[in-house]
């Protein structure tokens, strides 16, 4: 037998893709038929769903274990890692969650879901220089309205207009009990990684937009539009004592 | 001269700071860089500053050597970068495939050891070894299943690969006693017929009998010390090979870090008083 042959067969008995498959060939009625072949078995839905379960800590504190290791083993059906670094795995988790039956009486739990997404992604960026509050202050006024800043690798930021999902997922992060006198009301959030340790911050509406349009490469001066569109009260300058205090800006490479 | 590796322990993050400050003569760390394989941030800040006071080793479960297809050009990219940044003192991975059409396995699966897959597995070691710039060592895996159709015994597939390749063996003592008693076959038979000149580094590690099944079928779980039968055939393989590094594996159930130090401390003496003999 072709070593490719074999491969395909084991591989479609391991993680059989969605929707109706063939009958196994011989070959490989007998391997499954052999009590080892469910080492195999549990060992890679084990490993996907380990991953998962690690990967989205405040989803699993808010729904539970068996609740998550369920959804997970859905998740994985559609879409099995493509990789080993499992570190990084479960992208789109959220989106599925969003489109997922039982999760129907969670609404908001996509959006907690991409808030663990989004520390994930800031654990593993890329390392860099965090934009100065210094450099920025000896930029001349018409020099800073032409910068295109970029956010810093590390930086993610989520805006959720339905829900408090920075405060929903930063409860289950952090362990604190759920204040529920708080209104229900829309949150951002800021993840950086200034040092060593991913951090947050709840990020105002403005704040959302200034990054969006500084990470599609717009001026300063477009930039600050579009915090003041997403909200025409925002105190601008405070925005950006926050994204400076936070790393959310990547110092400009060296000319 | 004790040689400068005697037994390491794998690298767990809970153990971080105190593996750091571990003084222990002729320890060493073995991660899976799988968990480092990252752009940038703290998982690699932490890989640096264990290197910077112990050798580290690098064994990774992911490169799919067995499949039929190259290793995957972006993740052989990110591991020669971590390669040239930590600068191990070994490297090695699995005689099996996991990776298959895009889609991850994670585990070991085994195949039929053909001359079509000895023919495909020397070239994705060699091409590994050319990205690497380095040899690597290629490790025995656990056997689970009876499989037709090999055209060769495991030890003499591992020879062809060294001869092949350069490679080098990692010989998991663990693995040995779980597959020859899996699929009923001897442990000592398979050490016999093993080419032990090849060996770079050895695996030790603990496991359990199915929870369905039993005694019938043993799990290399790494979630326990070191079984007996598993250190006597060591004992065995070592009186042969001589001093080789070796590791104490353990994933699961992980214990306090001193508790892992004293299980190491057992190789550490087999191979120091290995050391002490005369050379005959």
């Amino acid at each position: 037998m072709h070593l490719s042959d074999f491969q395909d067969g084991l591989a479609s008995a391991l993680l059989p893709p969605p929707g109706a498959s063939a009958p196994p060939p011989a070959w490989l009625d007998a391997l499954l038929a052999q009590p080892g072949f469910a080492v195999y078995r549990n060992t890679v839905a084990k490993g996907c769903i380990d991953a998962l379960q690690a990967n989205y800590p405040a989803v699993h504190a808010l729904v539970g274990t068996d609740w998550l290791r369920a959804a997970a083993h859905a998740f994985v059906h559609q879409h099995p890692p493509t990789n080993g670094r499992l570190m990084g795995y479960g992208a789109g988790f959220a989106d599925f969650l969003e489109g997922f039956g039982p999760a129907a009486d969670l609404p908001y739990l996509g959006a907690v879901a991409r808030l663990d997404r989004c520390w994930t992604e800031s654990h593993l960026a890329a390392d860099a220089p965090a934009l100065q509050a210094a450099w920025l202050a000896q930029q001349a006024p018409e020099a800073l309205a032409r910068l295109r800043l970029q956010p810093h690798p590390a930086a993610r930021w989520q805006w959720c207009a339905e829900h408090p999902a920075y405060r929903l997922w930063q409860c289950q992060r952090e362990g604190l009990p759920w204040d529920a006198n708080l209104p229900w009301q829309g949150e951002g959030a800021l993840l950086t990684r200034p040092h060593d340790a991913v951090q947050w911050a709840p990020l105002p509406h403005a704040g959302c937009a200034l990054l969006d349009a500084c990470a599609a490469g717009a001026t300063f001066e477009d930039a600050a539009a579009q915090a003041l569109q997403a909200d025409p009260a925002t105190n601008l300058p405070a925005l950006v004592a926050l994204l400076l205090r936070t790393g959310a800006l990547r110092a400009p490479e060296p000319c | 001269m004790p040689h400068l590796l005697t037994a390491g322990l794998g690298l767990k993050p809970q153990h971080y700071d105190e593996a750091l400050h571990c003084t222990a003569s002729g320890l060493w760390w073995e991660v899976h860089p799988e968990n480092y394989l990252a752009d940038g941030g703290p998982r690699l800040a932490w890989l640096e500053a264990i290197r910077a006071r112990h050798p580290v080793s690098l064994h990774g479960v992911s490169l799919s050597l067995a499949a039929d297809a190259p290793p995957d050009a972006e993740h052989l990219r990110r591991l020669a970068q971590l390669v040239r940044r930590i600068e191990p003192a070994l490297v090695s991975e699995h005689l099996a495939w996991s990776a298959w059409r895009g889609r991850y396995h994670p585990d070991l699966l085994p195949f039929p050891r053909t001359h079509e897959a000895l023919a495909r597995i020397a070239a994705n070691i060699a091409a590994t070894q050319d990205a690497l710039g380095r040899t690597i060592a290629i490790e025995n895996p656990t056997h689970y299943l009876h499989i037709e159709g090999h055209d060769w015994s495991e030890t003499d597939f591992l020879a062809g690969l060294v001869r092949r390749t350069g490679c080098s063996l990692l010989l998991d003592v663990n693995n040995v006693v779980l597959s020859a008693h899996n699929l009923g076959t001897s442990a000592h038979d398979y050490l016999d017929a093993f080419p032990v000149q090849a060996i770079t580094e050895i695996h030790l590690a603990g496991h359990h009998a199915d929870p369905r099944l039993g005694e019938a079928l043993l799990i290399d779980s790494h979630d326990a010390p070191v079984a007996e039968p598993v250190w006597a055939l060591y004992e065995h393989l070592i009186a042969r090979t001589g001093p080789r590094p070796t590791l104490i594996e353990r994933d699961d159930a992980i214990p306090p870090l001193p508790e892992l130090l004293a299980e190491r401390e057992r190789a550490h003496r087999m191979l120091a008083n290995l050391e002490a003999l005369p050379c005959t």
